[in-house]
């Protein structure tokens, strides 16, 4: 089976420093990651190749340092690695990044599954998985959170949506975004990390792959960022700060008289 | 002008129009009010009733476009996303706002693909700019700790996606007439490469975060799964849904529907209970719309108190089992009573 990845490098958000004056992330100091949401695609595609065997190859369009990226998937167990990188490519909104990916994927050709992460968690869209099906004009679903059976035209899968799961059956050749449920992603092995660091990784521009030079980059993207501000989220709420017995006693009454306040109780 | 009026793309829920639909056509009358166009609710489904397509007018839509047809029941991905694509280039709307439910967030991206449009992900503000009549949105990003404003100059349809309950509906008017169109779909568009095998609906006490009146939520404060009782204990009490960190849910103390934040579910409850939770930005942006935040947490630093209406500076320890005792007290007099 030959499966797809596509990653994106995002930085590691959990303890991000935003600047006040500007509104604007601290980049300097932040580290740059595989999109933690991506690290279940590569598990999900990681098992089916163990069942099936096959290959797995990962990509991803970014600055010539996202190639960290492909490697760290590689020493997960991804075999081998594609960086779209190059200034046309730049700025691009979901819809150009999902064409470029789209085209990438249509030029390494004869593939089985794709996997992708939810969605990045710095952009925060999941709009480009469902982007690269449409592209390509392939069968996806959405938020998948099992893998049932895998068969020669067909896969049958769980959708976790609002109200339950869905158990379908689509035809391959298909893509998935995977929520977290699905699986619990390995840590890159010894030899894996050799590979990853030893490994050529091509790095691919408009010139690799049949693109449409309109559908590139900022100038290519529907969608224009036009401004960035710092959200507020504040409340002046009542806070109490009990110490002794008698005042836990009492803000635990003061917090009853809240809810019936809101008569809630 | 080509393109005209705003769109609302409704979902059914069994056999009832889903609130999602409501909460849409009060984000889409502001708009279409400003642009003073129609608004238009398409609604996909199958087996819904005159009176039940009337409701969507009542509650704010000028037209209703009614597909119906029994490959729209299920969620099968393809035929919606095809009978969407067909009736948008068919009617050229300027606007389309669909929910981020997982039904929107599959539909949105693919028609904005088939359509050249443009799409804004989890718009939390929709408004139009005054000058050139193009939809402003804005979404947050990087974790909750930006804001962008989007524009997308150049391309129609503009779509946006709204998240699910970040807004209450207007008060249905139940005097408001309108047209309903039934536009027939058949063949090619009803093709699917997906079908439904079984559905298993989530226990209810999990699944249901979303809709909950009261929510309340643990975090890493609760320290061991044990503990995380104490929440599940309250929540019981107080009638209400369980919640959780993210933590709370990758140290595998509770399943992840029950996650909120951006990275799980956004809740609007009356009332949100946070015990232990410090109250990341990723967290707060999942709670940003409840009514009122109450919070309890020992960390005089913690985040969570700049969002919460009434705090409590103290050991969660100290606070839940008082707490759960006079409540369960409470309880217990008044059913005497």
């Amino acid at each position: 089976m030959k499966l797809i990845v596509p990653i994106k490098q995002v930085p590691e958000t959990s303890n991000v420093k935003m600047d006040p004056e500007t509104g604007t992330m601290v980049r300097s100091g932040v580290e740059q990651i595989i999109n933690p949401l991506d690290l279940y695609a590569i598990e999900a595609a990681i098992r089916l190749k163990e069942k099936f065997g096959g290959e797995i190859i990962t990509l991803t369009m970014g600055p010539p340092s996202a190639d960290k990226a492909l490697r760290e998937a590689i020493a997960m167990g991804c075999d081998r690695g594609i960086l779209l990188s190059h200034k046309d490519f730049a700025g691009a909104d979901t819809w150009s990044t999902s064409y470029v990916l789209a085209k990438a994927i249509e030029k390494i050709g004869d593939y089985d599954v794709i996997f992708c992460g939810e969605r990045a968690t710095d952009g925060d869209t999941g709009q480009v998985g469902p982007g690269i099906a449409s592209w390509l004009k392939i069968p996806f679903l959405t938020y998948v959170s099992g893998i049932d059976q895998t068969n020669q035209e067909t896969m049958t899968v769980e959708r976790n949506v609002e109200a339950g799961y869905q158990i379908l059956k689509i035809q391959k050749p298909c893509l998935f975004t995977v929520v977290k449920e699905i699986n619990f992603p390995r840590l890159p092995t010894l030899k894996g990390k050799k590979k990853a660091r030893d490994i050529e990784i091509p790095t691919w521009t408009p010139q690799n792959i049949d693109v449409d030079p309109e559908n590139l980059g900022l100038n290519g993207s529907p969608t224009r960022v036009v401004k960035i501000s710092k959200p507020k989220v504040s409340r002046e709420g009542e806070k109490l700060m009990p110490e002794s017995d008698q005042e836990i006693e009492d803000s635990v009454g003061k917090l009853i008289e809240y809810f019936e306040k809101l008569e809630i109780i | 002008m080509e393109y005209e009026n705003v769109w609302i793309l409704g979902e059914q829920n069994n056999d009832e129009i889903d609130v999602v639909s409501f909460e849409l056509l009060k984000r889409g009358r502001e708009l279409a009010d400003k642009l003073n166009v129609d608004l238009i609710a398409l609604m996909p489904g199958y087996g819904l009733e005159s009176e039940q397509l009337e409701e969507l007018i009542h509650y704010g839509a000028d037209k209703v476009i009614s597909v119906d047809h029994k490959m729209l029941s299920d969620f099968l991905v393809d035929p919606h996303i095809n009978v969407v694509t067909s009736l948008v280039n068919k009617y050229k709307p300027e606007i389309v706002i669909a929910s981020a439910t997982t039904t929107g967030r599959s539909v949105a991206p693919a028609v904005a693909i088939n359509c050249h449009a443009g799409l804004t992900a989890d718009c939390t503000g929709l408004d139009i700019d005054d000058e050139t009549g193009n939809l402003i949105q804005t979404r947050p990003a990087i974790g909750g700790n930006i804001l962008a404003t989007i524009k997308t100059p150049n391309h129609r349809p503009q779509m946006a996606t709204v998240r699910p309950h970040s807004n209450q509906p207007l008060t249905p008017d139940n005097n408001r007439t309108g047209e309903i169109i039934r536009e027939k779909v058949e063949g090619e568009l009803l093709k699917t490469r997906i079908k439904q095998v079984d559905f298993k609906p989530i226990d209810e006490e999990g699944g249901n975060i979303q809709d909950a009146e009261i929510v309340v939520a643990g975090g890493k404060g609760c320290s061991k799964e044990e503990n995380f009782e104490m929440i599940e204990k309250l929540a019981e009490l107080l009638d209400g849904a369980v919640g959780a960190s993210r933590e709370a849910v990758d140290l595998g103390w509770i399943s992840y529907p029950h996650q909120v934040g951006l990275s799980g579910k956004t809740v609007s409850p009356k009332l949100y209970v946070a015990a232990g939770i410090s109250g990341a930005v990723q967290h707060l942006a999942g709670i940003k719309t409840a009514e009122n935040i109450v919070t309890i947490n020992n960390d005089p630093e913690a985040q969570i108190f700049s969002v919460a209406d009434f705090s409590i500076q103290a050991d969660m320890f100290q606070i839940l089992p008082l707490l759960i005792e006079k409540l369960e007290k409470r309880k217990q007099s008044k059913a005497q009573n």
